[in-house]
């Protein structure tokens, strides 16, 4: 059971799911956010805040997003942790758009 | 006042109360060490053991939620941070009393109760609330003692939300499916006898607004003896149902149905079947003496998408069974000293500000449960405690006081006096540790102390 970001975060990163993460488990970098998993108690109260659905849980994925397991895994205990919301990035609401929401 | 200092400096720090240990509580208190002011914060919780419904509601067999314990275990180690445990305020201390040793009191004492029915029967024995059998088998020293019998093999839950799984799940599993989970010791004796059998989850609205999160329940296609079933018809959906299904942002129902779908094509192979029952309310309660019987109402959908309400149609039919678990919201309960909203079960607040009709009762706050009503896991507290911190510091000015705030040194003369043993945090992680050593001797990753007695007694 894992819960990961995928690449719908990037150039958007809305970071909504941060206010409700309750152990502080995501990570950032300049272009997304990342979840790791060591930290993560999968409760899943993220995935309905993401306003681009870039969250997925479980075995509940899509196959092309497989990836971003191992890529969370991988980079979010390299970067800091980020604790509130951000603002947005320049140009998520646009992308928002694009990506159908 | 005015040669004064303000109020959250070294000289003049802020002092809050905050009232509940659950997870609101300690996102408050994290709030509040983490603002730029000088701030102590002392919390006051009724029972020696601390963090709420973490510890007595989430469920024995979901232990990779409870390891949000470890975050409250780091807020709990700040300098600001002290813990009072075995405290009632209300009872042993009264909240006039809070208000005049703090600057400010947060109330985060959660929804201790369950949303009443309303219907004929209720209090029959054999109905009971999801709460007391949730609070039952998690070793709650209050519910220890309920009697709850599962000698009849039908078991009827009335609610889809997640804690109308958690207690499905819970009569569903095989007891060697829960023995090596934290859940209290009588509470595995107990079921280790149940013969129930036939459990039924019931909704008055359809499958698409059932409020079960999708991984609450996946699990039950996972489970060793038992097998969940739906009724295929009843997951023909009407035209404004497809069209909230339709919406992008409605995940978790697309998620859920599909997950019906699955569970009403599904060989029945094992010994307990758990069935998901739609579109049904509960009319009455019957039996002689004890439940035996509940009358349900069919019902029809009304209105828009997403504005849907059950309409009963007129058509009944009377299902037989041992026991009830109502599951229909928590609910709160009033605190003497406190305006509370008897309509909605919670202290009536405006961005955590607790109101007494249309104005803010200087220095009272509210957050979580208390505050918004039984909604959100776990996470969603985190956020509603920033916002009432955020409320309580944008009032400072307000809150400064010419007499000094004195904090819990005023309190627990009181206590003392009332013969009051109080907890403090270290008193309590001894009895934690007292638990994880009896837990590990029956390979449980503890084995709770369920009486307020007991744990004093290893102090």
């Amino acid at each position: 059971m894992t819960t990961f970001v995928t690449d719908n975060c990037k150039a958007c990163r809305f970071t909504d799911c941060v206010a409700v993460c309750p152990v502080e488990c995501f990570h950032y970098d300049d272009d997304m956010l990342y979840i790791d998993p060591e930290v993560c108690i999968d409760c899943s109260a993220c995935l309905p805040e993401c306003p681009v659905q870039a969250i997925y849980e479980g075995d509940d994925y899509p196959e092309d997003k497989e990836e971003w397991i191992a890529i969370n895994a991988q980079r979010a205990p390299e970067l800091p942790v980020i604790t509130e919301p951000m603002e947005p990035l320049p140009g998520a609401e646009e992308r928002k758009t694009e990506l159908g929401f | 006042m005015s040669s004064k200092d303000p109020l959250g400096s070294d000289n003049n720090p802020l002092c809050v109360a905050v009232v509940g240990s659950g997870p609101s509580g300690f996102y408050t208190t994290e709030a509040l060490s983490r603002s730029e002011h000088v701030v102590r914060i002392d919390m006051y919780e009724r029972l020696p053991a601390p963090y709420g419904l973490v510890r007595y509601g989430v469920a024995p067999d979901h232990p990779k939620l409870k390891q949000s314990i470890q975050v409250y275990e780091k807020i709990a180690q700040s300098p600001e941070f002290r813990f009072f445990g075995n405290v009632n305020i209300g009872r042993d201390i009264a909240v006039a009393d809070l208000r005049r040793a703090y600057h400010a009191v947060v109330f985060a004492c959660g929804a201790e109760t369950d949303r009443r029915l309303g219907v004929d029967g209720e209090d029959l024995p054999g109905s009971h609330t999801a709460t007391e059998f949730v609070a039952w088998y998690n070793g709650h020293p209050d519910y220890r003692d309920r009697v709850f019998d599962l000698s009849h093999e039908t078991a009827v839950i009335i609610g889809q939300g997640n804690v109308a799984a958690d207690v499905a799940r819970v009569l569903a599993k095989t007891v060697d499916e829960l023995r090596h989970t934290d859940i209290a010791r009588h509470a595995l004796d107990v079921l280790a006898e149940s013969r129930v059998r036939d459990i039924h989850v019931i909704g008055r609205r359809g499958p698409v607004q059932a409020k079960f999160t999708p991984k609450e329940l996946r699990e039950f296609g996972d489970l060793e003896d038992c097998t969940p079933f739906v009724n295929p018809e009843e997951l023909l959906l009407n035209a404004s149902s497809e069209q909230e299904l339709e919406d992008k942002k409605n995940v978790n129902a697309r998620k859920n149905l599909e997950l019906f779908r699955g569970f009403s094509q599904m060989a029945a192979d094992k010994s307990r079947r758990c069935r998901f029952s739609f579109l049904k309310s509960p009319v009455r309660l019957e039996g002689d003496g004890r439940l035996q019987q509940l009358v349900l109402e069919s019902n029809r959908l009304e209105g828009e998408a997403f504005r849907q309400s059950a309409r009963g149609t007129g058509q009944m039919e009377a299902l037989e069974c041992g026991i009830l678990f109502r599951s229909i919201g928590y609910f709160g309960i009033a605190i003497d000293g406190v305006p509370f909203d008897p309509r909605r079960g919670v202290f009536p607040n405006r961005a955590g500000r607790i109101m007494e009709a249309d104005t803010a009762v200087a220095g009272l706050y509210t957050a979580g449960w208390i505050k918004r009503g039984p909604s959100g896991i776990i996470g969603t507290n985190r956020a509603d405690s920033v916002a009432t911190v955020a409320s309580l510091l944008a009032d400072l000015p307000a809150l400064d006081n010419p007499d000094s705030k004195a904090g819990a040194e005023a309190i627990m003369p009181l206590l003392e006096r009332k013969g009051v043993r109080v907890i403090s945090y270290r008193d309590w992680q001894r009895i934690d540790a007292e638990e994880v050593a009896r837990g590990a001797t029956q390979d449980k990753p503890r084995e709770k102390i369920t009486s307020v007695e007991e744990m004093l007694a290893v102090l």
